[in-house]
């Protein structure tokens, strides 16, 4: 860091609320602009309506809803009497500028691994932001889980602090596509099954995990359940456009793709997908195939030639570039099928971009299938065509059904 | 009291085929421009659930996307002797209602018009004498010729993504395809739809009468598709529910599956809905639009400032707007002059019902466009010496739908009720089929629009008047083609059939077609038409007319191709007008 850039900074954090940059610090701000798409910030840093990084989202996590802080640089609501050095501690720690522990909703086990120099290019960039007056309550956690200094028992068990090390065995492009997944992108906080602690498991990392009802699906290079049967291009068009040619992004990943990977250089998703080609493959062992005879199997191909095929067509096959084809694809197989039950229920909505900007719908059917219809339906669709997947219960469907609202058919029981 | 709103550099309005296009096209140029829709916003993820758009119940029979006779009616009559009165219900033709406006709920079928169409006038008393022109015809050339449309006739199709097969392409020939067509500079985007049974039979017997079948042009695609915006769509379930209904298959093109999902992605687009613009606004020299005036759903009415008025609703509601405004002078049937309302004309619809023993047919298996159709009696395509008419039909056999509620072709004879009905329902629902003609219809002295008289809409202004029947020339000509229908449906095997003609005068109640033509012509003459060759007003040059209503006289065919090639010729000279704001031809 450029000792007289640093004073720049903090003249700018101590001397002018108007918090522009300065002229000086432009290459450095428009640096910072890039890793903090690359850490797609903006998604939980901005309420719904909110004006982008003034915070105020309610984060759902086990232990109650976290407010997220305002980042923009107003002095009384926001970072505006922040340093870097301040910046640096969150990150790399988790450590707020007053000393609290911030609770790891804040992905700081990863942001640890972002290098000082990206984490001050961030910080020079959130000082270029109109300065946003939003108050937002940082302490809307209930008891016991509002005592911050518990997270130094949490971190003492779940967190070590470091930096990112590059791995001198493997190619420069590995080391970024790690840097990024591992560190900025922080892609094991939703991708990486949790423990009871809220904490991600390392030994599994990025072997899929349940978040707001939806499966974030396992990205190792499984062949199965993972990217095995993914090309580096198929990646690269999938972070890039939100989709490929045999599926699309919706739910959270949308939000991913719009606000996050659809703008970052081509180089770096290169990286990424390079780097989660090579993590190896890891997921469940393969369940036998239930046979085309059980009886729900037989419910689930008379509802899916009904109800799903005129789409995704008779073969599981689909059409390419709109109707996901279901056949062999890993977010079919996934072990717990939460994301399936919710698209027939609730539907939903693939991903619009610059490059693929018809957002074709997944249309709700929770209003005419029972519990029982959809659980057979999806039993059907994970095991043919080459699938294999545990089996949906009715009971299974009946959960989510309430979480996830959207009409109800009469015949439910 | 009415607000003024911030200057736009382009308001444009009703947001359908031809206002999405400009809407698309001139946004991504970088200008700042608002469409105003009168109806709801709709767009097939959150209208159009597979489960719910095929309800033929609320969609066909209780029209749940059309115009509703509270929001606007016209008053109608056949004749100038006689009172017009206002409709109650939309019946004859059905106007689209919100985003997207016909071309949601249309059929599909996507036509180039043929080139004598374009100069019929000329083509016809160079041929036949002027003998042969009907009595009090309007019928003017088009200041356009096919040659001139044929780039643009390509881009929407490409944009739309239509499936057929080419008959002519460079001037080669090319058997299977429409061998009549006008040459076309490269084959359709997509291969045609697969046909039925009914259409076999229908092509075999064609061919061998020595007729020229081919698969009809569709906008309900035969396979995935990527348009030149770079929307998707996916291939025809043939699932049948097309016209009235939106498409949940992504596979009927429209402005939800064509423009639209580019079109929001423009940061210097707008569109407000549920506005009906109500006057386009003139400077004091009435030679200049200032913009347009609005109400909202609230009922407060704003002004929307801009540079360039794009009138790009309905085609009738294109000549109220024009009427209302002031725009061009009203035509008088009696005094022959004037333009606004001038040139309006209709289709007409006559055919052969042919009920077989033995075949098996499946209506069920249907698209818009499904069909095989032929343009040996189009057009010119046929001596018309002999016969003493004007113009042509297209000869289709066709299934677009086979839905409970509505199709259940019965024989003559058959009772209209009761258990003998319903056996009759049963054994005829697959053994039926039809030939239909869907023919021109010129333009006439006493077939016009204007504003009527006596009624009024629920603001205030008065309803449009339509003055319409069917002539001489369209009820020979249909006649004939009714003939030539039946003709085909027997070779076909049909054991008996049924023809329809044109019998009594039109009736605006049973549907019929939505091809509502002209109005709000195109000409080369201020003197006789509302518009220059480049849909411009002639009176007041920064107002463009786009759509149906800018054609002289109606061809045999639907209107929507051309209507769409017509939207890319316009939008080529409004950039160019864009440059240097005036007449773009001197009057």
């Amino acid at each position: 860091m450029n000792g007289a850039r640093l004073a720049a900074i903090c003249g700018a954090v101590l001397f002018s609320h108007a918090a522009l940059a300065e002229p000086d610090n432009y290459v450095e701000a428009a640096r910072g602009k890039a890793l903090i798409t690359a850490g797609d910030c903006v998604a939980c840093h901005t309420a719904p309506g909110g004006q982008s990084y003034a915070g105020g989202l309610a984060l759902d996590t086990p232990f109650g809803a976290i407010m997220t802080p305002n980042l923009t640089p107003d002095p009384t609501t926001g970072l505006g009497n922040w340093t870097a050095d301040d910046f640096y501690h969150a990150m790399h720690e988790g450590i707020g500028r007053d000393g609290q522990h911030l609770y790891p909703a804040f992905p700081y086990t990863a942001f640890t691994k972002v290098t000082r120099a990206d984490s001050d290019a961030i910080f020079a960039y959130l000082r270029t932001l109109p300065a946003v007056v939003n108050a937002v309550d940082r302490n809307s956690l209930p008891f016991p889980f509002d005592i911050r200094a518990a997270m130094i028992g949490w971190n003492a068990l779940f967190f070590t602090p470091g930096t990112f090390t590059p791995d001198p065995k493997r190619s420069d492009e590995f080391n970024r596509g790690a840097y990024l997944v591992e560190g900025l992108g922080h892609c094991g906080t939703c991708h990486t099954p949790m423990n009871a602690f809220g904490a991600n498991k390392a030994d599994v990392f990025l072997q899929a995990n349940q978040i707001d009802n939806w499966i974030a699906p396992n990205i190792t290079d499984d062949a199965r359940l993972g990217l095995g049967a993914w090309s580096v291009e198929e990646i690269m068009q999938y972070l890039s456009t939100g989709q490929t040619a045999n599926t699309v992004a919706s739910g959270p990943m949308a939000d991913v793709i719009v606000h996050s990977t659809s703008q970052m250089p081509q180089t770096d998703l290169h990286a990424i997908a390079v780097y989660l080609k090579q993590r190896g493959a890891a997921g469940s062992a393969t369940p036998a195939v239930l046979a085309a005879s059980d009886p729900h199997m037989q419910s689930g191909a008379a509802i899916y030639v009904d109800t799903c095929a005129a789409c995704h067509t008779t073969s599981g096959a689909g059409i390419e570039h709109a109707f996901p084809r279901l056949a062999k694809d890993p977010a079919v197989q996934q072990d717990d099928p939460a994301s399936l039950i919710r698209v027939v229920l609730a539907g939903t909505r693939a991903v619009a971009t610059n490059a693929e900007p018809t957002a074709l719908a997944m249309p709700s059917l929770g209003y005419r299938l029972t519990d029982a219809q959809v659980a057979d339906v999806l039993t059907y669709v994970r095991n043919s065509w080459g699938n294999a997947a545990a089996a949906v219960a009715a009971s299974d469907v009946a959960k989510l059904r309430t979480e996830v609202g959207g009409p109800v058919n009469a015949a439910t029981p | 009291m009415s607000r003024r709103l911030p200057s736009k550099d382009v308001v444009i309005v009703g947001l359908g085929w031809t206002g999405s296009i400009m809407a698309y096209e001139l946004a991504k140029t970088g200008l700042d421009v608002v469409a105003i829709e009168r109806g709801p916003w709709r767009d097939t993820a959150s209208d159009f659930n597979i489960g719910t758009a095929p309800d033929e119940l609320r969609y066909a029979i209780r029209q749940d996307m059309f115009l509703r006779p509270k929001q606007e009616s016209i008053t109608m009559r056949n004749n100038l002797s006689q009172t017009a009165l206002p409709i109650r219900k939309w019946g004859s033709f059905l106007p689209g209602n919100g985003v997207g406006g016909a071309g949601v709920h249309w059929n599909g079928q996507t036509w180039r018009f043929l080139p004598d169409d374009f100069r019929i006038r000329s083509h016809m008393t160079e041929k036949y004498g002027a003998a042969i022109m009907p009595e009090n015809n309007l019928i003017q050339d088009w200041p356009v010729s096919y040659a001139d449309l044929e780039p643009h006739y390509d881009r929407f199709e490409r944009v739309a993504g239509i499936s057929g097969k080419a008959g002519n392409i460079n001037g080669k020939i090319i058997p299977g395809g429409n061998t009549w067509e006008g040459a076309r500079s490269r084959d359709y985007p997509t291969p045609p739809l697969r046909q039925g049974y009914a259409q076999d039979l229908f092509t075999k017997a064609a061919t061998d009468r020595g007729l020229h079948p081919f698969p009809r042009p569709s906008a309900n695609l035969s396979t995935a598709y990527t348009n030149t915006y770079g929307c998707r769509m996916g291939p025809c379930t043939y699932c049948g529910f097309c016209e009235w209904f939106g498409c949940a298959n992504y596979s009927k093109a429209s402005p939800q599956t064509c423009v639209l999902p580019v079109l929001v992605r423009e940061k210097t687009f707008e569109a407000r809905t549920n506005c009906e613009v109500t006057k386009v606004n003139l400077a004091t020299d009435g030679k200049t639009a200032t913009g347009v005036m609005y109400v909202d759903e609230q009922g407060q009415e704003w002004e929307q400032p801009a540079d360039l008025v794009l009138v790009c609703a309905f085609s009738l509601f294109n000549v109220r707007l024009l009427l209302l405004s002031g725009i061009g002078k009203p035509y008088d049937p009696n005094t022959g002059e004037g333009v606004v309302g001038k040139n309006y004309a209709y289709q007409t619809g006559t055919g052969s019902t042919a009920y077989f023993e033995d075949a098996k047919f499946n209506p069920f298996a249907a698209a818009g466009s499904l069909g095989v159709a032929l343009d040996d009696f189009n057009s010119d395509n046929f001596d018309h010496g002999p016969l003493g008419f004007v113009g042509g039909a297209s000869i289709t056999c066709a299934y677009t739908n086979g839905r409970p509620i509505s199709y259940h072709p019965t024989p003559p004879g058959t009772p209209t009720w009761g258990s003998a009905w319903k056996k009759a329902v049963k054994e005829t629902y697959q053994r039926v089929t039809s030939v239909g003609a869907q023919g021109s219809v010129m333009s006439y002295r006493g077939n016009y629009l204007d504003l009527d008289p006596t009624y009024k809409d629920p603001l205030g202004r008065p309803l449009m008047r339509m003055t319409f029947d069917y002539k001489d020339n369209e009820r020979k000509m249909s006649g004939f083609m009714a003939d030539r229908c039946d003709e085909i449906a027997k070779a076909m095997g049909a054991k008996q059939t049924v023809v329809k003609k044109l019998v009594g005068p039109w009736s605006v109640v049973p549907y019929q077609t939505t091809h509502n033509t002209g109005g709000a012509i195109m000409g080369s003459d201020p003197k006789t038409s509302v518009l220059n060759r480049y849909l411009q007003s002639w009176d007041v040059s920064n107002v463009f007319v786009m759509g149906a209503s800018a054609f002289p006289q109606n061809a045999g065919y639907n209107p929507t191709g051309t209507v769409g090639a017509l939207t890319y010729w316009a939008l080529d000279a409004i950039k160019t007008y864009l440059k240097a704001p005036g007449p773009l031809v001197q009057a």
